[in-house]
C-alpha cells in the first residue's frame, strides 16, 4: 500500500522557539490517521506546513508521490480548529468562493453544492448570512466547504467540537463514508474516544517531538502490559489467592459484572494466559477472563507525563 | 477565472454590497452641499450692532467716524470719562474711545486710548487707526501749508503687469490657480489613501477576527489575497469616487442652468451695467480659460493616474500589514500614526512651499521622496516640471512600492496568524524575517 503523505525530517523554528525538532510521519493512502498531541505540541505547525500555509525550515513533504507544490492545495481540504466564515456573506456565494479557490469551477462547485446541501438537508440555507446561524450550523458549512472539491486528503483539526451529539454523529458517518471511498483522513482530536472509534493509525507529538507512530493495534500491542482482569466465584479465597500469588502479580481491580464475585488484575510475568485460567479453573468458576488492552487513553497519557 | 481575480471580485462586491458604502456614496454629497449651503447662510448673517462711545476733547476726529451696520459711534464728549468708564463697565457700550486735547497734536498719537471689556479685533482698531491718521494727516498738511488736493491727485496707485519672457501676458492669481488645480489632485490622492486604505485594514481585521483566514490561505498565497484585497477594495473607491463625479457634474449643470436664468431676470433692471462689467469680466475670464488650457493638463491627468495608483497601492500595503499585525481596530492606533504623517506633511509642502518656490529645493526634494511625492509633485505639475523630473519621481515610487509590498506580504503572511498579543515594532520587523 503506498502512502498519501510522507513527511520527512521536518524542522520549523520560530525565532528560538522550535516549534516541530525533525519530525517525521507516514499516512498510508485510505487511512484515518489520528494525530495527538497535547496542546502547544506543535500539530498545528505541522498541519500549516501540509497545508502551504507556512515553509518548513527544512526537511521534505511528498504528498501521493510528490513533491509538495503549489497545485496541491487542490488535493487537500483543511478544517482549522478556530472556524470562520465570513459573516456578512451569504452561505451559497461564500461555498461557491470558496469552492473556485480550491480550483472547481462554478457549475462543478454549483452541483457540489447540491449534492452536499441536499445530503446534509440544509437547502434552505442559501441565501442565508453566516451571522444569522447558529454555531452548529455554521460548522456543517464549514464542512461541506471542506470535502467540496473532493480531496485526496482531509485534514480535521477538532471536527466534532462545536456539535451536538446529533449532528457530531451525522459529520462523523459522512467522514467514514468519505474514507470508503477512498479519501486519507488526517485527524488531530483530543477526543480520544473517537480516536479509539474512527483512526486505525495514530502518532503521537509531544513537545515538537513525535514520540509514536504506528497502526493502532501495533501501538497498543507495544504498550501492552500482559495485565488480565479477572473475575472468580470461590468459596475458598485464602486458597485462591496463595496459588496464584505463588506465579503471579495480583492486584485488585473493578469492572462491571452481574455476580458478587472477587475481582483481580493479574499480570502473567512469563506464564501464559492458559497457564493462569489453569490454576483459576481448579479453585472455582471463572467468570470474567480478559487482557486488559491499554486504551489510547492511557497510552497518551502515560507517553506525555513520562 | 484566476485565483487573484476572484478575490478581487470578492472584495469588489462585499464593498459596494455594504450599507455604508451606499450610503457614503449617496449621501456625503448631500451633506456636502448641505454644509456648504449652512455656511453660506451663516456668512449672510449679520452681527449684532455694538456701540461705540467716543470721548473727543479736541472735537477733531468725532465727526470722522461713520456708523455702520457693525459699529455705531456716539459722540459723548460732553459727558466725563468717569462716567463713560463705569458705563463701559455696566456694558451700556461696547468700548469708550478716548482722545484727548492736545496742542501742538505732535504728541497725540501716543495718547489716544480705547477701552473696552472684551479686548478689540485687531481688524477693528486697525480701522480706528486709519481713520484717525487720516484725519491727523490731513490737518499737518494744512498746518504745513500743503494743498490737500494736489496731493491727492499725485498720490499714484501701480499694478505692476506680469509678462513672461515667451511674450504673452501673465495674469495675477495664476498661481493661485495652478496650486488650486494641483492640490486638488493631491488632495484627492491623499483622502483615497487615508479612507480606502483603512477600509483595506478594516477588512483584513474582519478576516482575522471572523478566522476565516486560515481557510483562505490554506487555498491561496497571502500575497495573492493581500493584493487582491487591495486591488478589489480600490476599484470600489473608484466606483465611488466616478459616481460621485457624475453626481457632481449633473448638479453642476442642473445650477448653472437656473443660475442662467436668474441673470437673464435681473438684468432687465440694470441691463447696461450688467453688460460692461460682463464684457470686463468675460475679458480677463477669457484670458485665465486660456491659461488653464496652456496647462499641461495631459501630464497633469497622466501623472495623476500613476501617482494616484503608485501612491495608494504603496500605503494600502502598509496598511494591510498593520491589519495583519493587530486583533481589533483599536491596535492599530500606535502603527497608523507614522503613516498618516507623511501624508499630512505632503499636504503642507505642497500648500506652502510649492505655492512659494515651486521648483525649490524643498519642493523638488519631497516630490522625489516616495511617500510624499503622490501629492507635493501633483502639486508641482501645474508649474510646469521637467520629464525627467517626474520619470525619476515615479520610478522611485513604484521601486518603493514593490520593495513595500514585498516587505508587507512578510509580516502580512505571519501576522494573520497571530492573535492574541499586541505586537511592537521590533517584532513586526522580526516576523519579517521568518
Amino acid at each position: 500500500m503506498s502512502n498519501i503523505l510522507e513527511v520527512k525530517q521536518v524542522v520549523k523554528q520560530y525565532g528560538d522557539y522550535t516549534a516541530l525538532n525533525e519530525v517525521s510521519l507516514t499516512v498510508p493512502k485510505g487511512s484515518i490517521y489520528g494525530l495527538l498531541g497535547p496542546n502547544g505540541a506543535g500539530k498545528t505547525s505541522l498541519i500549516r506546513i501540509i497545508n502551504q500555509i507556512t515553509m518548513p525550515d527544512s526537511g521534505a513533504i511528498i504528498l501521493d508521490g510528490e513533491p509538495l507544490n503549489p497545485s496541491h492545495v487542490h488535493a487537500i481540504g483543511y478544517m482549522p480548529e478556530e472556524r470562520g466564515l465570513y459573516k456578512t456573506m451569504k452561505v451559497g456565494e461564500q461555498c461557491l468562493y470558496l469552492a473556485q479557490l480550491k480550483g472547481l469551477s462554478k457549475a462543478e462547485a454549483k452541483k457540489e453544492l447540491d449534492y452536499w446541501f441536499d445530503r446534509l438537508e440544509i437547502q434552505g440555507w442559501w441565501n442565508k448570512k453566516i451571522q444569522e446561524l447558529s454555531k452548529g450550523m455554521a460548522q456543517k458549512i464549514q464542512f461541506v466547504v471542506t470535502v467540496l472539491h473532493k480531496p485526496k486528503l482531509l485534514i480535521l483539526d477538532e471536527p466534532f467540537s462545536g456539535f451536538d451529539p446529533v449532528n457530531a454523529n451525522l459529520i462523523k458517518d459522512e467522514i467514514i463514508e468519505l474514507n470508503r471511498q477512498g479519501t486519507s483522513i488526517i485527524f488531530s482530536t483530543h477526543r480520544m474516544e473517537s480516536v479509539e472509534e474512527m483512526c486505525n493509525y495514530i502518532a503521537l507529538i509531544h513537545k515538537s517531538n513525535k514520540l509514536i507512530e504506528g497502526k493502532l493495534s501495533d501501538v497498543k500491542k507495544q504498550y501492552r502490559t500482559n495485565n488480565y482482569e479477572v473475575g472468580i466465584l470461590t468459596n475458598n479465597v485464602e486458597g485462591l489467592m496463595y496459588d496464584l500469588s505463588q506465579k503471579f502479580t495480583l492486584s485488585p481491580t473493578d469492572f462491571k459484572s452481574l455476580n458478587d464475585e472477587l475481582k483481580l488484575e493479574i499480570n502473567l510475568g512469563n506464564a501464559t494466559p492458559n497457564e493462569l485460567l489453569n490454576t483459576l479453573v481448579q479453585r472455582g468458576q471463572v467468570t470474567h477472563f480478559m487482557e486488559k488492552i491499554p486504551s489510547v487513553n492511557d497510552i497518551f497519557i502515560k507517553t506525555v507525563t513520562q | 477565472m484566476s485565483k487573484l481575480a476572484l478575490i478581487i471580485k470578492r472584495e469588489f462586491v462585499a464593498k459596494v454590497r455594504n450599507k455604508s458604502f451606499i450610503v457614503m456614496t449617496f449621501l456625503s454629497p448631500l451633506l456636502f452641499v448641505a454644509i456648504g449651503v449652512f455656511v453660506g447662510y451663516l456668512s449672510t448673517m449679520k452681527a449684532d450692532q455694538k456701540t461705540i462711545a467716543i470721548h473727543d476733547e479736541s472735537g477733531l476726529f468725532v465727526n470722522e467716524f461713520k456708523s455702520d451696520e457693525e459699529y455705531k459711534y456716539l459722540d459723548l464728549s460732553k459727558v466725563d470719562t468717569k462716567t463713560l468708564k463705569d458705563s463701559i463697565i455696566s456694558e451700556h457700550y461696547e468700548g469708550l474711545l478716548f482722545i484727548p486735547k492736545l496742542t501742538p497734536t505732535d504728541s497725540l498719537p501716543t495718547k489716544i486710548e480705547y477701552v473696552s471689556n472684551d479686548s478689540p479685533s485687531v481688524m477693528f482698531v486697525e480701522d480706528l487707526e486709519s481713520v484717525i491718521n487720516n484725519k491727523l494727516t490731513t490737518e499737518n498738511y494744512h498746518k504745513a501749508g500743503l494743498d490737500v488736493k494736489a496731493i491727492d491727485k499725485a498720490q499714484s496707485n501701480i499694478s505692476i503687469n506680469l509678462t513672461k519672457a515667451s511674450g504673452e501676458t501673465a495674469l495675477k492669481g495664476l498661481n493661485e490657480i495652478k496650486i488650486a488645480i494641483g492640490g486638488a489632485f493631491g488632495y484627492l490622492i491623499m483622502m483615497f489613501i487615508v479612507i480606502y486604505g483603512n477600509m483595506v485594514m478594516r477588512s483584513v481585521i474582519e478576516e482575522k477576527v471572523s478566522r476565516i483566514i486560515e481557510v483562505i490561505i490554506s487555498s491561496v498565497k497571502p500575497f495573492q489575497l493581500m493584493m487582491g484585497k487591495i486591488i478589489g477594495t480600490s476599484l470600489a473607491g473608484i466606483l465611488q469616487f466616478m459616481i460621485w463625479a457624475i453626481l457632481g457634474l449633473t448638479a453642476m449643470f442642473v445650477l448653472s442652468s437656473i443660475f442662467g436664468i436668474q441673470i437673464g431676470a435681473t438684468s432687465g433692471v440694470n441691463a447696461e451695467a450688467v453688460q460692461t462689467a460682463q464684457q470686463e469680466m468675460g475679458g480677463s475670464m477669457a484670458l485665465y480659460v486660456k491659461e488653464i488650457w496652456n496647462l499641461p493638463i495631459g501630464t497633469i491627468l497622466i501623472s495623476f493616474i500613476f501617482y494616484f495608483i503608485g501612491g495608494y497601492f504603496l500605503y494600502s500595503s502598509f496598511y494591510a500589514s498593520i491589519g495583519a499585525a493587530v486583533d481589533n481596530e483599536t491596535d492599530s492606533q500606535q502603527f497608523l500614526l507614522p503613516i498618516i504623517m507623511p501624508l499630512i506633511l505632503g499636504v503642507y509642502i505642497g500648500f506652502f512651499t510649492v505655492i512659494n518656490d515651486p521648483h525649490g529645493t524643498v519642493a523638488t526634494v519631497f516630490s522625489m521622496i516616495p511617500l510624499t511625492s503622490p501629492i507635493v509633485m501633483m502639486m508641482r505639475i501645474p508649474f510646469g516640471v521637467p520629464l525627467w523630473q517626474i520619470a525619476v519621481s515615479l520610478v522611485l515610487l513604484f521601486a518603493t512600492f514593490l520593495l513595500v509590498v514585498w516587505f508587507a506580504a512578510k509580516i502580512y503572511r505571519v501576522g494573520i496568524l497571530m492573535y492574541g498579543k499586541k505586537p511592537t515594532w521590533k517584532e513586526l520587523y522580526k516576523w519579517s524575517k521568518y
